[in-house]
């Protein structure tokens, strides 16, 4: 077995967690989650981008305390069944979302905007 | 299992020897023996994932464009959605508590923590249903506009797993107040400790990308 998984059971007493697990990945969430309230809610003075990079860095973050801490997800759990399954939709959901953004982006960008096309077509005559 | 085969110098045939794996051993969790179930069920899960990531998908196109109606920002009330944020944290970590008393065999704490992990549920699903109607009677109705579409069919699936997720607990609650924790209720209550937890990870998304980020863009 993997180091990852070892040191995984070492502190959890079965696969599904101890009270210190549940309560390590609780805290984390708190934090992870208040953050981004925080800089919504009290209108914080940074730039949207950045506002945007803690939303979702940190909602990724937060995902991924989620998988670990509370849906107990290891690489050694079902023969690696687990896992792997997890992979497999984590890149097809990254294909829908990125795909869908990009070309709806661009055919977004595309579309000539109404007074351009009246302008060209009295041009033409 | 790990089988390993050796040719017997004398007869010439293969033997068979037969390892466990040393892994199974070690969390020696009846279920990882049992019928597949919890793979199955994980694997539901996976394709509910799809779903939502195809709705957040939609989202992400058509969410800004407002028909000339109401946008986030004039909408959402986020120190209610924090509440409702909270709840089901909240109800995540009273599962969490739950399962262990499964592992436990301690019936009594255990259904405890379930009914304290149903009342955060139902208390978001509360704020939820007033957030929802509060939308209806100010006329930002599905109907308005694509963002308000997208909008009512992702966090209302949410909500409607939520919802199915509670009536689950109710069930089992009352399944293990007759029957006691069998093996079938122990493996039904971590089907549904996956499925509670995976919900709370949908709303992730669901207060970072809906609601944060559409109140700013």
């Amino acid at each position: 077995m993997s180091a990852d998984t070892d040191n995984h059971a070492s502190h959890d007493n079965h696969a599904h967690g101890s009270y210190r697990s549940y309560f390590i990945g609780f805290v984390l969430s708190v934090i992870l989650t208040a953050i981004p309230f925080y800089v919504v809610m009290a209108e914080v003075d940074i730039s949207l981008l950045w506002a945007m990079v803690i939303i979702f860095g940190l909602g990724a973050v937060q995902i991924l305390v989620h998988v670990n801490y509370f849906l107990h997800v290891s690489v050694g759990a079902e023969d690696g069944w687990q896992f792997m399954s997890l992979l497999f939709t984590a890149t097809v959901l990254v294909i829908i979302l990125a795909g869908s953004i990009w070309v709806m982006f661009h055919l977004h960008e595309n579309m000539m905007p109404a007074h351009d096309t009246i302008r060209r077509v009295r041009d033409l005559q | 299992m790990t089988t390993i085969d050796t040719r017997s110098p004398d007869a010439g045939s293969y033997e068979f020897h037969v390892f466990e794996d040393e892994h199974a051993h070690d969390d020696a969790a009846e279920h990882h023996h049992e019928t597949g179930t919890m793979l199955g069920f994980w694997l539901y899960l996976m394709s509910d994932c799809l779903l939502f990531g195809i709705l957040f998908a939609v989202h992400a196109v058509i969410g800004q464009n407002y028909a000339a109606g109401p946008s986030p920002a004039d909408l959402f009330e986020i120190e209610k959605i924090a509440l409702a944020t909270a709840f089901l944290l909240l109800s995540s970590i009273t599962y969490g508590f739950a399962a262990i008393n499964v592992q436990q065999n301690n019936a009594k704490v255990m259904s405890i923590w379930l009914i304290v992990t149903l009342a955060f549920g139902l208390g978001f699903l509360y704020l939820e249903y007033l957030e929802f109607s509060h939308l209806w009677h100010v006329g930002a109705t599905p109907m308005a506009s694509a963002f308000l579409s997208s909008f009512w069919i992702l966090v209302g699936t949410h909500g409607l797993h939520v919802t199915g997720g509670s009536i689950w607990l109710v069930i089992l609650l009352v399944q293990v107040q007759m029957h006691g924790l069998t093996p079938e209720n122990k493996r039904r209550i971590m089907c549904l400790s996956l499925f509670w937890h995976f919900l709370d990870l949908i709303w992730i998304g669901v207060f970072s990308f809906v609601y944060l980020a559409g109140v700013l863009l």
